[in-house]
């Protein structure tokens, strides 16, 4: 068909840079000075005007500030969905502003896991055929993708609803399964964009306690919410204003 | 990913959106069930009229007269009065004609026979006894009318297998009368049917044939009492064909006193000149049809891209969400392309059991064949694949070209 010789989505690990600091202090995430710029037509709006930012290895860290920020923009670059205008951005010590897209394609699906207000399940997949999904873009085997993903749900407490489908689950039982698809390829780091927006609070206080539990369990977590509440869950508290860190 | 994940993904996507899918394969199948019975029904036409026609025998030669020039106006092709039944006569001498076997002249015209209150209009042809050997028939009973009936301008009738039936039922028609024309006729003979299907086999089953001389003198009017319409001939075998059509041509250029061939005012025809232009009409209708039912299919087409680029803006969360995930561009691409491949292909093989259905039951409700190849059969699934493939690059494209971010804007 179009073009069988294309690059597959088989992504060779990445090598994290050793040796280095001893864990917890090895830097996951190092912003230096990072611009992003939107413009259309003779109207471009600055975003982020110069951010520099260190997220360490198992760190916990949210990112607070009021709509317009640029916290939204900054979750965007740091998941790799985006491109900087000016500044370095280094994962892992790596340099993805030099990064095309099937190699940026291979460092969100390796080295990242989303989490995401509306939870982005696809309503016709049953629950661990959501969480594989990473995986099956990894080439990963199909007997192995099912086991993973089951474990995955395990691990948030999901074990008796593998099959049900997204309408079938409460919603926060949904995140719980988004929650297991960021884990599912055991990434670098867990982005989580305002996760518990559309929960109540018994739902909120779940996933948060999910996300502490998971640091708990030296998961480097970064977390961006416009809640004080939910902020204080983590270690550290980075507040956004006007494209400038605080 | 690998192809047979992309399928799944393909399959899945479809299967999600049961009644959309459907209806975009309903473009594609109409299109392919159409070009199936289109192209089916004009080699079934074509495959029809070659047997009629060769049924004939190959060695048949056809000398019509050329157009009258009459007050200026040029009449059409066989209103000159030019050939006559001296003309058929000369044909049959074996001296001139060595190679030329067996010689009618044919005049023909529709016509009422009556028996008693039984009216059955038919053709009748005024010919002589080379009629049986030109045209290859037999008789189921009785005897032809002879040389002597055509001199002495006998009403006397031969009568093909349906005639005698419709004028007759079961009776034994032989030796019975029949009036023809005002006229009353005795019937001689009755032919055995020619047994072909289509429509030259019914005409060949339902005629009258009487004595040239008797048709010239009863049946028709003061006008062209001594032309006839054609001069059918035969050549001694296969081979000779060419050559009895140099020598009936070198006579008639002379009986008819041409100087040149250019004036001559006949034409002779072969079989295979007949079999061509018949061929060739058929070939242009189905021509025609087919590409009207091409047309449709292109326009199925046209549905498949729409309904995959409504698709794709449907699905911008979706796409996004992929790519979030680690999907390339290529991934996202190939799984598009896979969706709309599947719509034209299934579209596709329903639209050819569709046709293979009409096939099978449309011959029972009209008269004409339907010849489905399987070259034609494969074609047509191969095109509507190619058609889903084609029409599907372009919103593939775009929703490879999506951007990541899409997926998680929060809104």
């Amino acid at each position: 068909m179009a073009d069988p010789d294309a690059p597959t989505a088989v992504i060779e690990p990445v090598a994290i840079p050793l040796p280095g600091p001893p864990a917890g202090t090895r830097p996951i995430i190092e912003l230096d000075s990072v611009r992003k710029v939107y413009s259309s037509g003779t109207l471009s709006v600055e975003a982020l005007r110069g951010v520099s930012l260190r997220i360490d290895e198992g760190e916990f860290v949210a990112i607070m500030g009021p709509s317009g920020s640029g916290k939204s923009t900054l979750m965007h670059i740091i998941g790799c969905l985006d491109v900087i205008t000016g500044g370095v951005y280094r994962l892992s010590g790596q340099d993805v502003s030099v990064m095309d897209e099937v190699e940026l394609a291979a460092v969100r699906n390796r080295r990242i896991g989303f989490v995401v207000q509306q939870f982005n399940l696809l309503p016709s997949l049953p629950a661990w055929r959501n969480v594989e999904l990473p995986l099956s873009y990894a080439g990963v085997p199909r007997a192995e993708r099912k086991l993973r993903a089951i474990e995955a749900l395990a691990r948030v407490g999901l074990t008796d609803r593998v099959d049900h489908r997204p309408g079938e689950l409460s919603g926060g039982q949904q995140q719980r399964v988004a929650v297991a698809r960021a884990l599912v390829t055991d990434p670098a780091v867990v982005l989580a964009d305002e996760p518990t927006g559309n929960l109540d609070s018994a739902s909120t206080g779940d996933i948060l306690a999910l996300f502490a539990e998971l640091h708990a369990a030296g998961r480097t977590i970064v977390l961006i919410t416009h809640e004080p509440d939910v902020a204080a869950v983590a270690q550290r508290v980075v507040r956004m204003h006007d494209g400038r860190v605080q | 990913m690998s192809w047979l994940e992309t399928l799944r993904t393909g399959a899945e996507a479809i299967a999600s959106h049961r009644l959309r899918s459907a209806l975009t394969m309903l473009g594609i199948l109409i299109g392919i069930a159409a070009v199936i019975l289109t192209v089916g029904l004009g080699e079934g036409a074509s495959s029809s009229v070659n047997s009629a026609i060769s049924a004939l025998g190959s060695n048949l030669l056809t000398v019509t007269p050329g157009s009258s020039t009459s007050s200026g106006v040029r009449g059409g092709l066989g209103s000159s009065t030019a050939l006559t039944v001296a003309d058929a006569d000369a044909l049959a001498n074996k001296r001139d004609c060595p190679d030329v076997g067996a010689v009618a002249p044919i005049s023909q015209r529709s016509t009422v026979l009556i028996n008693g209150s039984t009216n059955w209009t038919t053709t009748a042809v005024g010919s002589t006894p080379g009629w049986m050997a030109v045209r290859g028939r037999q008789l189921a009973e009785g005897s032809f009318f002879t040389s002597a009936d055509v001199r002495q301008a006998n009403p006397v009738v031969v009568l093909a297998p349906t005639t005698a039936s419709e004028l007759y039922g079961f009776a034994d028609p032989v030796g019975r009368s029949v009036v023809i024309g005002g006229q009353s006729f005795t019937v001689v003979g009755v032919l055995s049917p020619v047994g072909s299907s289509g429509s030259s086999g019914t005409t060949q089953d339902d005629q009258a044939i009487v004595p040239i001389s008797t048709y010239q003198q009863r049946l028709t009017g003061i006008f062209g009492r001594n032309s006839v319409s054609s001069i059918q001939l035969t050549a001694t075998s296969k081979d000779t064909l060419s050559a009895a059509y140099q020598e009936a041509d070198d006579l008639l250029l002379n009986e008819t006193g041409a100087t040149t061939p250019a004036a001559a005012n006949f034409t002779i025809t072969t079989q295979d000149q007949i079999l061509s232009t018949a061929t060739s009409v058929d070939h242009t209708l189905t021509i025609l049809l087919g590409g009207i039912a091409a047309i449709s299919l292109l326009v199925g087409g046209i549905g498949v891209m729409n309904i995959m680029l409504v698709s794709v803006t449907e699905r911008v969360r979706e796409i996004g969400l992929r790519k979030a995930l680690g999907a390339t561009p290529a991934v996202i691409r190939r799984q598009f392309l896979v969706e709309a491949a599947v719509l034209g292909l299934a579209g596709g093989v329903v639209g050819l059991l569709l046709g293979l259905a009409g096939a099978t039951g449309l011959p029972h409700l009209i008269s004409n064949p339907i010849v489905i190849s399987a070259p034609a059969a494969v074609a047509a699934v191969a095109v509507s694949l190619g058609i889903g493939l084609g029409f599907g690059v372009y919103p593939a494209t775009r929703a490879a070209r999506l951007a990541p971010i899409d997926a998680l804007r929060n809104e």
